[in-house]
């Protein structure tokens, strides 16, 4: 548990570089490590830790309750295996002791020994991977995957598998603008963020990668936070405030996003990696546990409203700042 | 509120260091090379009808990749010889197995559009070699498609390996009327939905536009390649007054803003100096930009604040630029 618990602190993804937060197009180049007070992420697209297989059986899960999280409009098809195809050999060199893929022409063969997986399928072959291509992405990576078509100078969400959603949908989402997306987050239009990030995506050439952290806060370690179950985790923000497990019910949520130009189909592949520590756990580092402290307390209302913090934060910031 | 885009230079002039592994004169006048790495390995894959900016001894020229654009460990690109140009496909003309050229990697900005029920794609000349590429893509990828061909008799790019690839979606034409009739006939009653795709010389863009146009097809679904800057027209000559130093620097007619720049001692960054790339956008502080370049958005144009200055000019005898 200790070795588990400070991996996942060493790892963690801590996002806030000053002590107040605003929205922006914080996007730089991907793979570029990043050094933390607790240890460093960000040397590769992929970040595979100690809950791969857990989070996997939780999508899976997911995935069977509702398969609505996984969308593709029809002409997605080539996006999807152009991810598939983009991601899998990047996985491979990320676990390169526990799986292999061999590649004759289009037969490829792939051998995942963490998850038990053994599949041979033939790229662009819809018959020889039956659940899809973006599906079977979506059992192998921990990423939540969309894939943005470009066309009439515009993206749009034309396709993807999210089962850790911050809360918002998939299925609702889907066949929308890009700008339509992001229709409901505050002082970003009037900020012109939301169409400059768009230009800016329309303009990565074949293969360029990028990245950027967005966050939130969650209850419990629950990474299925879409609209759809709600009705499940919406009023344990509530809840939480006066449990005395608060520090170890609250999380920090770090969503790493990338953004890649896959070379084949021209789509833009946003992958979104969540990660989750406790307000105990991120304690354990105390320029973390000060720094977050500040940025909570001077989060304008509108924004933590929209993030869904309203009900706990000065709940948060009070054990934050008594320690 | 501020969006801090990264500056892209690295990850967009990454260079490709390629050796010529075969040369092929097929056709007189026009040579195909295959490229590899020097070091061998895999290619960049990039979306149909992408190009490399080669470096061609003291000039960078635009050549259409005519792979279907899956990771490969070859490119080939085919180049017409052009006696009277600037001295690109005479230095192609001139390369030989084994010699080594330095090339962007692949830039797109003809890509075919996902959502199109049919894809007409119509060439002339050496223009046929980006629609080698779409057709070659909707091959594999099982779009419907069809190639209308205009070349001169004898002359034929590709022609042998177009009738085996597309088979019946081929139509070759060795004389102007008859191939422009095709092309009416086609734009005349295609399904709706269908999206056409032109490269080749100034007057046969010119006549699928203006036939497109008149037949009632929406701008969005007509698309085209132009072969360079060279087929635009000299200008009108004008003055930039870069507004930093005082200095006026002359535009002659037939002299590009960037040219003039450069002569005048300012370096601005640049990759391929035909208005595709974006890396040589200047701030403009007043005057009217005669915007020529296919890299600025409507919206852009419109705000009239900056200038692609390999290709676009002034409408007004003077131009004020941020420099």
């Amino acid at each position: 548990m200790t070795t588990a618990l400070s991996s996942r602190v060493a790892r963690f993804p801590f996002p806030f570089a000053t002590d107040s937060y605003r929205y922006s197009t914080n996007v730089e180049p991907a793979r570029r490590p990043v050094t933390t007070a607790a240890g460093g992420w960000g040397a590769g697209v992929l970040d595979v830790d100690d809950d791969y297989a857990a989070e996997l059986a939780e999508r899976r899960a997911v995935l069977a309750a509702d398969p609505t999280r996984c969308q593709e409009l029809p002409h997605m098809r080539v996006a999807s295996w152009d991810a598939l195809t983009t991601l899998l050999p990047e996985l491979a060199d990320t676990l390169p002791g526990t799986t292999s893929l061999d590649r004759v022409g289009d037969r490829w063969t792939w051998r995942n020994d963490r998850l038990g997986t053994a599949r041979t399928f033939t790229v662009g072959d819809d018959d020889s991977l039956p659940e899809g291509p973006l599906a079977f992405l979506g059992s192998q990576i921990q990423d939540d995957v969309v894939l943005l078509d470009q066309r009439e100078g515009a993206l749009w969400a034309d396709a993807g598998l999210v089962t850790f959603a911050a809360d918002w949908s998939m299925g609702f989402d889907v066949g929308m603008r890009f700008l339509e997306v992001h229709g409901p987050v505050p002082r970003v239009h009037e900020a012109g963020v939301v169409q400059r990030a768009e230009q800016f995506l329309m303009r990565l050439q074949p293969g360029e990668e990028y990245r950027r952290t967005n966050w939130t806060m969650t209850v419990d370690r629950r990474l299925d936070t879409s609209t759809e179950t709600y009705a499940d985790w919406g009023r344990d923000r509530r809840l939480v405030v006066d449990d005395p497990a608060l520090p170890d019910r609250l999380h920090l949520r770090v969503e790493v996003q990338h953004l890649i130009r896959l070379g084949v189909s021209n789509a833009v592949c946003f992958l979104v990696r969540t990660h989750v520590l406790s307000l105990r756990e991120l304690a354990t580092v105390p320029e973390w546990r000060q720094r977050f402290a500040a940025v909570l307390a001077e989060l304008p209302d509108d924004m933590a409203d929209y993030k869904g913090l309203t009900r706990f934060r000065g709940a948060a910031v009070d054990w934050l700042t008594s320690r | 509120m501020t969006a801090t885009l990264p500056a892209r230079t690295a990850a967009r002039t990454g260079v490709l260091v390629l050796a010529v592994a075969a040369v092929a004169d097929d056709v007189p006048g026009i040579r195909t090379l295959t490229l590899r790495r020097s070091e061998g390995g895999p290619l960049p894959a990039y979306p149909a009808g992408s190009h490399l900016v080669m470096d061609c001894g003291d000039r960078r020229n635009a050549y259409s990749l005519t792979g279907d654009g899956s990771p490969a460990e070859e490119y080939r690109v085919s180049v017409l010889l052009c006696p009277d140009g600037d001295g690109g496909s005479a230095f192609v003309h001139r390369l030989a197995v084994g010699d080594v050229v330095t090339a962007s990697r692949p830039r797109s900005a003809f890509a075919p559009v996902s959502t199109a029920r049919h894809h007409l794609l119509v060439a002339g000349g050496i223009g046929i070699t980006p629609m080698l590429s779409h057709a070659r893509a909707a091959v594999r990828w099982k779009r419907s498609f069809e190639l209308l061909y205009g070349h001169r008799p004898g002359a034929g790019a590709h022609l042998d390996e177009l009738r085996d690839l597309c088979g019946d979606r081929l139509a070759a034409y060795g004389s102007t009327p008859e191939m422009l009739a095709a092309v009416r006939a086609a734009l005349a009653d295609r399904p709706l939905g269908t999206h056409v795709y032109v490269c080749g010389p100034a007057p046969l863009i010119a006549f699928v536009e203006e036939t497109a146009a008149e037949l009632g097809w929406p701008a969005e679904r007509v698309h085209a390649e132009r072969f360079s800057a060279a087929d635009l027209d000299p200008g009108e000559p004008f003055t930039a007054r870069l507004a930093r130093s005082g200095t006026r620097v002359p535009v002659p007619s037939g002299t590009s803003l960037l040219s003039a720049l450069e002569e005048a001692g300012v370096a601005v960054p640049n990759l391929c100096r035909q208005g595709v790339c974006g890396e040589c956008r200047v701030p403009v502080r007043s005057g009217r930009p005669l915007h020529r370049d296919l890299y600025l958005s409507e919206a852009e144009r419109a705000a009239g604040d900056a200038v692609m200055c390999c290709v676009s000019r002034s409408v007004d005898d003077e131009l004020e630029l941020d420099l």
